[in-house]
């Protein structure tokens, strides 16, 4: 069982998008703003709310990427893999975040919850590929070492 | 602003906002798109601002009482100039000056000579073959293009509707409201023969008119910013740079065919553009142009916005209302079409974002005067992104019929690096490849198709010849299939199929009939998928198979990449005549599969050695070789 504050703050939102099923989606996205995941107890709430199933709900959820029932890090990056960051080599970009932070393909979030790395379909940023974004902030032409510092100075102002 | 109530009160306003852009004596554009923000054009324009006194916040008010003279500067965050590579970009007018790569640390200088001595900051000029360029019109990436759609983005401020107003904003609106007819304006279209921007090139007056005789009265006008291919960021731009333009169009759509809601659908990988268009029409809406009685013709509009949430696939037509209707984005089979049968069920206009920014001008200008640019066939202008290795990267428009020569030697300033030129991705992920024998093929609708490719949304990415098109396929076909919605079995489990045997070929285990079947099941998908995403998915690998047969064989039979990009077919050495023994390598491996005493030559363990490259990317001496 979730906070009560949890299920206010969906009230608040379900109130600010309306209890058609049509909502669905903005409820889930503003949802997701603020927690950076979807706690799936308030899934359940949402579509009852709306008067939704709630298969019909997680179906939704879960047939678009943006949706996550996982808890996120506190630095959410997304590494570029449009084809003009493919062509300008974006995967060694990843593969160097994913290699300071002990990540892979399958464990996208580290251990201490400050680090989420995920792929995302192009940015459309390609002039300046590669390109990452931390918290949506893009991080233009990229290079391993820019990685490695950036991981770095960021750490440096968490510990 | 107070709401314009008629097309005198539009009027008024509009000299208003003239006026007052006339009345700058020095004004300063900072581009302020995705590319220049992240290059930090932000703190550029703050500082801009501070030199000029001017507040960032601070709105245009246009009461009674303000004098609209004796501006000196003006600093205005502006949309994206195209020019990606250069940036951060600012133009200054009237001397129409753009700096390049511009720095917090120049504003001091660029407020000193130009905006108070009225010259350019010479470092900052745009320099090509020895000769340099103050002003942007002469540059010869801007000077072989046709800016239509784009005219206003870079050179108007993107958050004030005042702006717009200025630039002839809402006047086709005007003339459409007040002087036309549903059914001329849509003839206007009709005739215009405006083709589909997103990809299709389906005729737009046909979808209105189509739309405007159903039964059902309750219709919709939908915006498709979902624009999802790899690659392209045409319609990001013109939603970024120039938000009224789009929106002008849709509520002319709205009008022609008697709806009276709109919804705009756009990726939520776009955050810019979502909070530019939500400013727009929130400022269109207290002006009164969007909402009841429109200027007081009676007609009424609103308009939505919803963002998507990561699904490739709602950029088809059927899967993008699921979507605005709170389903699963999936397509689903056709007849009833978009235009009987669409959101909510009811008869929907459904176009891009590039083609709701033509209708403006088409209403304005006419149908005749629309034809005499472009081909015959496929008149107009069309916005291309291009990206890749080619040396200015940017969002470009031209003419209909331009040939990829134009665009990639004249505007796009050749290939980088001076490298040779291989081949064009065209299309993204539905489309195809064009290689150097058809550099001079127009570029428009139909002669792509006869070559197997298609203009898509227009995302061009250009290859070098060190680009593997095995790779380059496989990672189109990785696309497609991570993207496939999997509601009809051919693209759900056919690109599967595809990719594994994609993956086989690079990775060294491929096998010459497996080419064979790679076109068997290219064919299959093609003929039998439900959507046009899961129909155009085979083609990167149908394309590149006939082109570059060459390579895949070469992969196949010979287990060889020629271009050294596929990993688990080359292999690194170092060369021992080369080596100085500075242990860069060795430090730089990380999987420690280099060693050697300094100052003699190193080894790499090949059983160790996971192919990242690394070495030779740190080698001084140019010792490490690929094979």
């Amino acid at each position: 069982m979730l906070d009560r504050s949890f299920y206010e703050k969906a009230d608040e939102i379900i109130a600010d998008h309306g209890k058609g099923k049509e909502s669905l989606i903005p409820i889930m996205q503003d949802i997701q703003s603020i927690y950076r995941y979807i706690p799936p107890e308030l899934l359940t709430y949402v579509a009852e709310k709306i008067g939704i199933t709630e298969a019909k709900a997680y179906s939704v959820a879960t047939f678009y990427e943006n949706f996550s029932f996982d808890q996120k890090g506190k630095y959410v990056i997304k590494v570029c893999d449009g084809t003009a960051c493919h062509v300008r080599k974006g995967t060694l970009i990843l593969e160097r975040l994913q290699k300071e932070l002990g990540l892979s393909d399958k464990k996208n979030t580290t251990d201490d919850m400050l680090f989420t790395v995920e792929t995302v379909s192009c940015l459309g940023a390609c002039g300046l590929a590669p390109v990452m974004t931390i918290n949506d902030v893009v991080h233009p032409a990229m290079t391993p070492e820019k990685v490695s510092e950036t991981i770095k100075k960021i750490k440096e102002d968490e510990a | 602003m107070n709401k314009l109530r008629s097309g005198e009160d539009l009027a008024k306003i509009r000299t208003k906002c003239e006026q007052r852009i006339s009345s700058i004596k020095c004004r300063i554009l900072i581009c302020a798109g995705t590319g220049c923000l992240a290059g930090g054009s932000e703190k550029i324009y703050e500082r801009l601002c501070e030199l000029c006194g001017n507040d960032p916040n601070a709105s245009i008010e246009f009461g009674d009482g303000i004098a609209c003279s004796d501006i000196h500067t003006d600093v205005q965050k502006s949309g994206c100039h195209g020019f990606c590579e250069m940036g951060p970009l600012v133009r200054i007018e009237p001397y129409n000056y753009l700096y390049i790569k511009v720095k917090p640390e120049d504003c001091d200088e660029i407020y000193n000579t130009t905006v108070l001595g009225g010259k350019p900051v010479e470092r900052l000029l745009y320099t090509m073959n020895g000769v340099t360029y103050p002003a942007q019109e002469d540059i010869p990436f801007y000077a072989k293009q046709m800016r239509l759609v784009l005219k206003n983005c870079g050179h108007i401020g993107a958050e004030h509707i005042e702006e717009a107003l200025a630039f002839d904003g809402y006047k086709a609106l005007e003339k459409a409201l007040l002087t036309m007819t549903p059914e001329e304006v849509i003839d206007v279209i009709y005739d215009s023969n405006l083709r589909g921007r997103g990809g299709g090139g389906f005729q737009t007056g046909y979808k209105w008119k189509q739309v405007a005789r159903q039964k059902e009265t309750v219709r919709y006008v939908v915006c498709n910013g979902d624009e999802g291919d790899p690659g392209a960021f045409m319609d990001r731009s013109v939603m970024e740079g120039d938000p009224h333009k789009m929106i002008e169009g849709m509520i002319i759509a709205a009008y022609a065919v008697s709806a009276s809601e709109g919804y705009i659908y756009v990726r939520a990988e776009y955050p810019l553009a979502v909070s530019r268009l939500k400013i727009a029409i929130a400022q269109a809406e207290e002006a009164g142009l969007i909402g009841d009685d429109i200027l007081g013709s009676g007609f009424s509009f609103h308009l939505h916005i919803n963002k998507g949430a990561g699904a490739f696939v709602c950029g088809e037509g059927s899967a993008l209302t699921a979507s605005i209707e709170g389903e699963r984005g999936m397509p689903r089979t056709k007849p009833p079409r978009t235009v009987e049968q669409g959101l909510f069920g009811k008869p929907t206009v459904l176009n891009n974002v590039e083609t709701y920014a033509n209708v403006p001008m088409i209403i304005l200008k006419g149908s005749d005067w629309y034809h005499t640019i472009g081909t015959e066939k496929s008149p107009g202008t069309k916005a291309f992104a291009v990206t890749g290795s080619i040396n200015n990267t940017g969002l470009i428009e031209v003419p209909m019929g331009t040939t990829l020569r134009e665009i990639i030697y004249d505007i796009g300033g050749g290939i980088k690096g001076g490298k040779g030129f291989k081949a064009v991705q065209i299309g993204g992920p539905s489309g195809g490849c064009l290689i150097s024998a058809d550099l001079d093929v127009p570029l428009d609708f139909d002669s792509l198709k006869e070559k197997g490719a298609m203009i898509g949304s227009g995302g061009l990415v250009i290859m070098d010849e060190d680009t593997c098109m095995v790779e380059v396929a496989r990672f189109f076909m990785n696309f497609t299939q991570n993207e496939s919605c999997g509601k009809c079995v051919p693209c759900r489990e056919g690109t599967m199929r595809m990719l594994e045997i994609l993956e086989d070929i690079v990775n060294g285990r491929g096998t010459e009939e497996q080419l064979d079947l790679l076109e068997e099941l290219g064919r299959a998908i093609t003929d039998t998928a439900l959507c046009g995403l899961g129909k155009s998915a085979a083609l990167p690998v149908l394309s590149t198979l006939k082109v570059f047969r060459d390579e895949y064989m070469e992969h196949v039979v010979e287990k060889k990449c020629r271009t050294g990009t596929c990993k688990a077919l080359s292999s690194f050495m170092i060369v021992p005549e080369l080596c100085k023994g500075c242990s860069k390598c060795a430090r730089n491996c990380p999987v420690e599969a280099i060693s050697g005493e300094l100052k003699s030559p190193f080894t790499i363990d090949q059983s160790k050695c996971i192919k990242c490259g690394a070495c030779a990317d740190n080698c001084p001496f140019g010792a490490v070789t690929r094979s």
